[in-house]
């Protein structure tokens, strides 16, 4: 992509986003070419493919958590064609990076609900936690301290009572104790790899 | 101090002494942490006058008293507080020292330093009843009430550790012979059908563990001595119970007929040699008394069968009671316990009488609680372990704990009652619950006790145990869900503190995760309000991480860490860690900040409020002088008169009241003079919060020592504002504060017109 380029998709991109202006969004679109690699060159490139974005959120910003991973990846794909466009990358950093409480809120909900119905049911809160506990050796039911969790989870968020958590219990529960913004698993970077990345990727900006 | 002294403490063979033995030891070291505290903890008791000094020959010189409220001349050392006659509360004038108050007793230990130890012994060896010299023989006033209450509790915890080194390995227990002897106040009677006359203890005195004999002799396995009255031996049998068995007492026999039957602390009592030690009372009644053995042996389904059935139930009761770490932990154990109850019944069927025993060997355990404990906290366990106990051992039928091993449930509310089977069969159950119709108070109380915890109590403690082995996520998960539990109430706090609660969340600090930091700071915050949970928390070293937590970045955190230190920081040695490791500077830094008046901008609110928690750590702080000190050196001083120029009360009241606790120092009061702070809080004094009122009073108060400050509050309309809060006559506080204000003012003439 040529400079000129850059700077038009930049111009529009950043209408679409809260939080970063123009010269942000190029250093943006600049970082995801590099990411890209010679694919870029080759034009055939539909956007970052889960691997790739992987190892971006492993290396940049230290998750670990496989499932939260592809959970992420989802979240960030919006058309759910299996690639990261320029536009979701810029659109996802923004919440990502700098988001507010309620664009965080809707982040995580999207990627706690796995199936994608609009509620996170206890199967789903189950299979996220379900290596959140040390086995006790003494326990008869290994999954009952994992059950256990989740029916209180389930407790603390379900304002309406369907046994599900929809995204308005969701809300409300995050809105009342911020702690459960990522109650089923990190899903949002931590400040300080937030800082690394933006001085990473906005090192021109402040070169300028 | 008053039953320690007289029955728990070693005194030598000739009564002149203290013994210098570890018991003596671990009580005197009490007494002595105790002492070193009061002025701390009771600032109002401490000033109370003695009716006798206490007067000892000391090892301290008129040098040790560097502190500036004694006067040194040469030799001689006085303080300058005197009392109601004129005389000084504290005397020195070696080698004799003469205190009034628990004041100068405990600023004497604080200046004695490494000679502390000695001054304690060398007093209570000279003044044996220091009850008698604090109240004398009128009834104690109100004032000294609480004083009265508090020197009990104090005895309660001494006694604690008296009985505490018990190790009771052997064929009896406590509780074993506790079961016998009610068993042969039964057969007592008047009757002609009587099996004996009277059965009764020498000693209406109960220590904790349940022994009555005093504790250098239970460290002998001594566990108490009875009076039996039989119908055809010499009048009275007098027995003694130890560990290894029961014996007749022929020397103390000789020795106290016809005296108190009260054990002296000058007889030494060991088994005998050539005595006959036998297996219990029975037994040895059976022995001596053919009335008894003849009767008895009527009886024998009845006596033989129900004392085994205790005895095996009575085993289940130690083998619980070994698993839990306090009384009323219901650990996973139990689903262990079932096999070795069940093994004991199987082995203890047969052959009835001749089983050995075993007795608790989990004795320390029982009733006694760490030293934190409250007295009256650790007088209700060693209650109800005693309940516990007498009710293991009394009627199986409705022992809940039996159910919670035999039925295998971890519910302790298990009520089905008929699972145990004892070798009598159902008549000894009818024998026991008519047992319980006299006990019938008793009994429902002790049905209550395992199931008295309330059922937050055990939520609290499994969660709890998910934290220690929960990842990040299920962490915050779950101390989201502590924290909506009433953690103001005593049983949740505790709750979390008996399982090991306090380390994890303590533990959970030192992560680097900043949810969890946070999540296990609120519920700090929220349980230190306890005292016992303070003591714990700067025990495990929790203050030093929360001063390193002081130095994150996020406000949030900095915020709740000061919150929680400013309750933590309640106690002496708290507040020396806080200042030891760096957290008072770190503290005033917090300080720093403009408040801006009505409207804040988010940003700005936050730095409000991290302000206004630093303020409330350093309130907490300031009350030891060397912190006021480190204080003033951080550059406390200028921020907190920065802050006094704020309009939010909840941010004015920690501030004031850090000053008017400084400004006992004289470069405090300077200081507020010359950093303006005057006017500021003359103005507060009329504003509509009376806690503030009181604290702006106090600071004047203090401040008017000096000339020029008694200007400016005439200048700045101090005084009338003042007079009218003596209005206020509800307010003692607020009363007192402002009174002294005035009192002080008016030493400027210009200022009575």
């Amino acid at each position: 992509m040529n400079r000129k380029l850059i700077q038009n998709l930049a111009e529009t991109l950043c209408k679409q986003v809260k939080h970063f202006n123009k010269t942000e969004t190029e250093c943006l679109i600049r970082l995801f070419n590099g990411l890209l690699g010679e694919q870029a060159e080759r034009r055939a490139a539909h956007g970052l493919d889960r691997v790739k974005f992987r190892n971006i959120l492993h290396n940049t910003f230290g998750m670990t958590d496989d499932m939260m991973m592809d959970s992420v990846f989802r979240a960030f794909d919006k058309d759910n064609d299996t690639y990261i466009s320029v536009k979701e990358w810029v659109e996802g950093l923004s919440v990502f990076l700098r988001g507010t409480l309620d664009e965080k809120i809707k982040f995580c909900f999207d990627v706690y609900n796995l199936h994608g119905d609009g509620y996170i049911s206890r199967e789903e809160m189950l299979q996220m936690l379900k290596d959140s506990l040390i086995r006790q050796p003494t326990e008869e039911d290994p999954d009952e301290g994992i059950k256990d969790i989740v029916e209180i989870a389930l407790k603390k968020m379900d304002y309406d009572h369907d046994g599900k958590v929809s995204y308005s219990d969701f809300e409300k529960t995050v809105k009342d104790e911020n702690l459960l913004l990522e109650a089923f698993g990190n899903c949002l970077p931590n400040a300080k790899s937030i800082l690394a990345f933006e001085q990473h990727a906005f090192q021109e900006l402040h070169g300028q | 101090m008053g039953v320690t002294l007289s029955r728990a403490i070693q005194w030598s063979s000739d009564g002149e002494k203290l013994e210098n033995s570890s018991l003596n030891n671990d009580i005197l070291t009490e007494i002595l942490l105790f002492t070193e505290e009061f002025d701390d903890r009771y600032p109002e008791e401490a000033k109370i006058q003695f009716s006798e000094p206490l007067q000892w020959k000391t090892s301290l010189e008129a040098s040790d008293f560097t502190s500036d409220i004694y006067d040194t001349r040469g030799e001689l050392a006085v303080s300058l507080e005197c009392g109601d006659k004129g005389h000084p509360l504290l005397q020195l004038s070696p080698p004799d020292i003469t205190v009034h108050s628990f004041y100068h007793l405990s600023n004497l230990l604080q200046l004695g330093k490494d000679k502390k130890m000695k001054e304690v012994w060398a007093c209570l060896e000279v003044n044996r009843e220091p009850m008698k010299n604090i109240f004398g023989p009128i009834s104690p006033t109100i004032h000294e009430d609480r004083l009265f209450n508090i020197l009990r509790q104090l005895d309660e915890k001494l006694l604690s550790i008296a009985v505490r080194p018990i190790t009771g390995e052997g064929r009896l227990s406590p509780a074993a012979v506790d079961t016998e002897v009610d068993l042969l106040k039964r057969f007592c009677g008047t009757g002609e059908n009587r099996v004996l006359k009277t059965v009764r203890y020498t000693s209406d005195y109960v220590f904790s563990n349940g022994c009555r004999s005093p504790p250098w002799r239970q460290m002998d396995g001594e566990i108490c001595s009875l009076i039996i009255e039989t119908c055809d031996t010499e009048p009275t049998l007098f027995i003694t119970c130890n560990t290894s068995g029961v014996f007749l007492d022929e020397s103390v026999k000789r020795a106290n007929f016809g005296r108190q039957f009260e054990h002296t602390q000058f007889e030494s009592k060991v088994i005998p040699v050539h005595v006959e030690v036998y297996k219990d009372i029975i037994t040895l009644l059976k022995n001596k008394s053919a009335h008894f053995a003849a009767a008895a042996d009527e009886q024998d389904s009845a006596i033989q069968d129900v004392p085994s059935a205790k005895k095996i139930v009575h085993v289940e009761t130690v083998d619980v009671e070994e698993t839990g770490q306090t009384l009323k932990s219901y650990d996973h154990e139990e689903k262990n316990v079932p096999e070795k109850a069940r093994q004991q019944l199987v082995r203890n069927k047969p052959g009835g009488r001749k089983k050995k025993l075993e007795p608790s060997l989990k004795w320390k355990n029982l009733g006694l609680t760490s030293s934190y404990d409250e007295a009256e906290e650790k007088a209700r366990r060693s209650r109800e372990s005693k309940k516990m106990l007498e009710h293991g051992t009394k009627s199986p039928a409705s022992e809940n704990k039996k159910k919670a091993i035999i039925s295998g449930s971890s519910l302790p509310g298990c009520q089905s009652s008929q699972k145990i089977r004892s070798p009598g069969g159902a008549d000894d159950f009818s024998e026991s619950s008519s047992e319980d119709e006299e006990d019938e108070e008793q009994s429902e109380r002790r049905a209550e006790i395992p199931t008295d915890l309330p059922s937050e109590y055990w939520q609290i403690q499994k969660l709890v145990k998910y934290l220690k082995g929960a990842n990040q996520t299920a962490t915050v998960i779950v101390l989201c869900a502590l924290r909506d539990f009433n953690l103001v109430q005593e049983t949740c706090q505790l709750a979390i503190r008996d399982v090991g609660g306090l380390e994890v969340l303590i533990n959970l600090l030192d992560t680097d995760d900043i949810r969890c930091k946070i999540g296990s700071l609120k519920i700090l915050k929220e349980i230190s309000c306890n005292s016992q949970i303070r003591q714990t928390i700067a025990d495990l070293g929790g203050l030093q991480t929360m001063v390193s937590i002081l130095d994150s970045p996020d406000k949030e955190l900095k915020c709740l860490a000061a919150e929680t230190i400013a309750n933590v920081a309640k106690f002496r040695r708290a507040r020396r860690t806080v200042r030891q490791h760096g957290g008072i500077k770190r503290l005033v830094e917090l300080l720093d900040c403009v408040p801006d008046g009505a409207s804040l901008s988010g940003e700005r609110e936050r730095d409000a409020e991290v302000a206004r928690c630093g303020a409330l750590a350093l309130w907490s702080c300031s009350k030891s002088t060397r912190n006021k000190e480190s204080i003033r050196r951080a550059g406390g001083i200028p921020l907190l008169a920065r802050l006094l120029k704020s309009s939010q009360k909840n941010m004015l009241i920690p501030v004031v009241g850090t000053l008017q606790e400084c400004a006992s120092e004289k470069s405090y009061r300077i200081a507020i003079q010359t950093e303006g702070m005057i006017e500021d809080l003359v103005k507060n004094l009329s504003c509509d919060n009376q806690e503030l009122q009181m604290h702006c009073a106090s600071a004047i108060f203090k401040c008017a020592e000096d000339k020029h400050t008694r200007d400016l509050v005439r200048q700045y309309d101090g005084l009338k504002p003042l007079v009218m809060l003596l209005n206020e006559a509800e307010n003692k506080q607020l009363l007192a504060a402002t009174t002294g204000a005035i009192w002080k003012c008016s030493i400027s003439l210009e200022n009575v017109a």
